[in-house]
């Protein structure tokens, strides 16, 4: 069985579609699907992989209007004979489906995502206690394997470029949740900024397509609360 | 462009952004680039599942934890090495403590400790089966709070440089403008990685093709032991994915077509958690017996973790539990995972003594990308995070006391030229008639053939001469993209020429060392030769092959003996 790869291309200055018949076996993934097109058709074509299970969030593409990991999302799931692909959404297309991270990330770094200690000592380090029921409350977005999947759906990142985004805030909340963390109310400062939290249009589209199930707009929610309290303190103290 | 920094860095999985912590840590004076192929969290150490090994609790013991490591090497580790590392591998776990990393934890609110293959006390501590991925956004995320690394993400190292017997930088591809840049510094760190794209049933990323061991390799570094490569147990047919040790060292069951938990017969005392090459042995031996389970696929073995019972499962192997759903279409709380050994880490690398030092001055090399040697000819399970933690700090300190007392030097213009001509000039977009995808493809069939669990003197030989063929057709590849921006076709050919001439290597050291040891098996010469071959091969690439020499092991307190399970 064939199944056509119908795929929006980039050369750095035109973009264009391009079809390919892929032979498609059982259990075949896009990502196969992706290489069997690069070794055997045309070796320019340009998308980014590593891990190939889901692990290391190099692969995002949107298939069919809908972002997915390559590596994870089998041929015969998406249920027809003809796919799209294109470069996942908001943000700026390098060449064919590799698209620029560099302000995604720079946007994770300004959430100063790590946690901050009064006590850090490099030198001698010692055992911090935290039970499951601690772990618990920051764990799932932890998992976050920052593949930009939610960034590209965000209505509000679409209308503002600058806006932070549900990746890099639920990395806010990941560290202010951790009972280890004493850098909280520099984090609030981090995200309530006119490009933060108060953004969010609460669509909730970017849980929706998270292939971790991570559910960044919980952690939005949860952050916009704390914000606002935050300030409320401000201004009382 | 032309761009200097103290210490060059080169790849940003866990040994390297240790490193970068490590020598930022010693001086906020010292300019630290860490440049990736990848976006460092990306790296191949995120697949790193079932833990790292430390001594943390009463009844273990750092002589015991060596005991194991310098046993389950098959005597092959250095002893002075190994005492170092155990020592050090607690201090690594309490600081990604401090730093975030979400390790599993008792009830009482601990880290936790679990079981795992080679190791003779509960001392693998883990983050679920996502141990890799958590310690790597852990130091990634801590790399941030030094305003002193630098990263340059998505650049592809094309070359060393080395004069009058120093480092003097590299020279990198930035993926996204397609422009050569000189990187000059006064140490270069290599942490690149392992070589396991050689094979084509593998554990490994895609992106993991031995670069900077093939580099420096070219470059006249030697590289060690390259014929000892790990066979994981257990990875997922028909993908290779790995499924952890953590799943035996949870209480998972291996059985054969009979249902028969066969460890039985070959390890006794150990079962299911015998060293890596003594389980991967006992199931070759029973899927060519014919005891293998029969599928599309071909044969494989069953990874029984049903009577584990969901709740442990969801809690200790969620990863395994989806990978298995997605990639295999089978939830191991109702039902066997099929599993065959896999290609999963390469124990030999670039030559180096136990301060990461290379025999070139501020060349240094940590993490898989390097032999130290503390796994020689068997790496245990949990053995390898901890090695890029303890010696990643050791590499990233060496290297800053270097550059500290050090000047910089400048590279002369003509090595950026020539470099660049031959990338641009000769190499891009060049026409030929061999793919190298084609290639490579070979490659792995050669590979997975004839340098495979069992080995025997004669299919090696058939090997070598084809892996001599390969570069032969190589010569005449063919670049079919011929622009500059995010060329991955060109990338492409290029770790194809380097994973050629790590598989001479690999090939010419297994072929010289008739015995067996470890993970290097032949069924022409079945027995360890202590005798003849108590020794790390080096491996100098000359352009007619490598030349091999050879260096004893290092013994501190531990006499070879009989290795059982």
């Amino acid at each position: 069985m064939k199944v056509i790869f119908n795929i929006r291309r980039f050369d750095g200055e035109k973009d264009y579609w391009q079809s390919f018949a892929v032979p498609v076996f059982r259990g075949m993934t896009l990502l196969e699907g992706l290489f069997y097109i690069k070794e055997n058709l045309d070796g320019s074509l340009a998308f980014r992989a590593s891990c190939r299970m889901g692990v290391c969030g190099s692969c995002a593409v949107k298939v069919n209007g809908k972002p997915v990991l390559a590596c994870e999302t089998q041929i015969s799931s998406v249920n027809s004979s003809k796919l799209d692909i294109e470069p996942i959404d908001n943000f700026r297309v390098i060449k064919d489906l590799v698209t620029d991270f560099e302000g995604f990330f720079r946007k994770h770094e300004a959430v100063k995502p790590y946690l901050i200690r009064n006590d850090d000592n490099y030198e001698n380090p010692v055992e911090l206690i935290q039970t499951p029921k601690q772990m618990k409350s920051y764990y799932t977005f932890s998992l976050c394997i920052k593949c930009g999947a939610c960034y590209s759906v965000c209505p509000a990142a679409a209308t503002r470029s600058d806006y932070l985004g549900p990746a890099a805030i639920t990395a806010a909340w990941r560290f202010i949740a951790d009972s280890r963390d004493e850098g909280k109310e520099e984090r609030y400062e981090a995200v309530c900024g006119d490009n933060g939290v108060w953004r969010c249009h609460f669509a909730a589209e970017c849980s929706e397509v998270c292939p971790k199930k991570v559910e960044p707009a919980k952690a939005v929610q949860k952050m916009r609360i704390r914000t606002a309290l935050h300030a409320i303190k401000k201004v009382i103290l | 462009m032309r761009v200097h920094h103290d210490i060059v860095i080169v790849g940003g999985g866990l040994a390297g952004l240790r490193a970068a912590i490590a020598a930022a840590e010693k001086s906020k004076k010292l300019s630290i680039a860490l440049i990736s192929k990848t976006y460092p969290i990306r790296c191949h150490s995120v697949c790193a599942e079932g833990g790292t090994a430390a001594v943390l609790r009463e009844g273990d013991s750092f002589d015991l934890h060596a005991w194991d490591t310098v046993k389950g090497a098959d005597f092959l580790a250095d002893q002075d090495a190994v005492e170092f590392f155990v020592r050090e591998s607690p201090k690594e776990i309490l600081r990604l403590d401090n730093w975030g990393c979400p390790w599993s934890r008792t009830e009482d609110g601990r880290i936790a400790q679990r079981a795992f293959g080679g190791q003779s006390f509960n001392r693998t501590v883990f983050a679920a089966d996502r141990t890799g991925f958590h310690e790597v956004h852990t130091l990634y995320e801590r790399t941030l709070m030094y305003p002193n690394i630098v990263r340059y993400d998505e650049y592809f190292m094309t070359n060393l440089v080395i004069e009058d017997g120093a480092a003097r930088g590299i020279i990198a591809i930035e993926l996204k403008s397609g422009d050569l840049v000189l990187f000059e510094a006064k140490a270069v760190i290599l942490a690149t990685g392992g070589a396991g794209r050689l094979f084509g049933f593998t554990t490994y990323s895609h992106q993991v093709t031995g670069d900077g061991m093939a580099i420096a390799y070219r470059c006249r570094v030697p590289l060690k032991d390259m014929e000892f490569f790990q066979f994981h147990p257990t990875g997922l047919v028909p993908s290779g994915i790995l499924m952890t040790e953590a799943c035996r060292g949870e209480g998972g069951y291996l059985r054969n077509k009979d249902g028969e938990r066969f460890m039985e017969r070959y390890a006794p005392e150990r079962m299911e958690l015998a060293p890596r090459d003594v389980v991967a042995r006992s199931m070759w031996r029973e899927i060519i017996e014919g005891r293998g389970i029969e599928s599309e696929y071909g044969p494989y073995i069953a990874l029984d973790l049903t009577h584990l019972g969901e709740k442990k499962i969801e809690e200790r192997l969620p990863l395994i539990r989806e990978a298995a759903k997605k990639f295999a279409g089978i939830d191991p709380v109702e039902e066997p995972i099929p599993v065959r050994p896999v290609a999963h880490y390469t124990m030999g690398g670039v030559h180096t003594n136990m301060w990461c030092e290379t025999p070139v001055k501020g060349l240094y090399a940590t993490g898989e990308v390097a032999c130290i040697s503390i796994h020689g000819a068997n790496r245990l399970g949990s053995n390898s995070t901890a090695e890029c933690l303890v010696f990643g700090r050791v590499a990233g300190e060496k290297a800053a006391e270097y550059a500290l007392s050090t000047e910089l030097r400048h590279v002369d213009d003509d090595i950026y030229r020539e470099e660049e001509k031959r990338i641009f000039d000769e190499f891009l977009g060049r026409s030929g008639d061999e793919s190298p995808y084609q290639i490579k493809k070979e490659l792995n069939e050669v590979m997975d053939s004839s340098f495979w669990i069992f080995r025997d003197g004669n299919g090696m030989k058939e090997g070598f001469k084809k892996i001599l063929e390969l570069k032969e057709r190589y010569r005449n590849v063919e670049i079919a993209d011929n622009t500059r921006k995010f060329n991955t076709d060109m990338i492409y050919a290029f770790e194809v020429g380097f994973m050629l001439d790590l598989a001479e290597a690999v090939a010419a050291g297994a072929i010289a060392r008739t015995e067996s040891r470890g993970a290097h098996y032949r069924l022409d010469y079945p027995e360890r030769d202590d005798e003849n071959w108590l020794k790390h091969t080096l491996a100098y690439y000359t352009p007619d092959g490598p030349k091999l020499e050879y260096i004893p092991v290092t013994i501190t307190k531990w006499q070879p003996v009989e290795r059982k399970y």
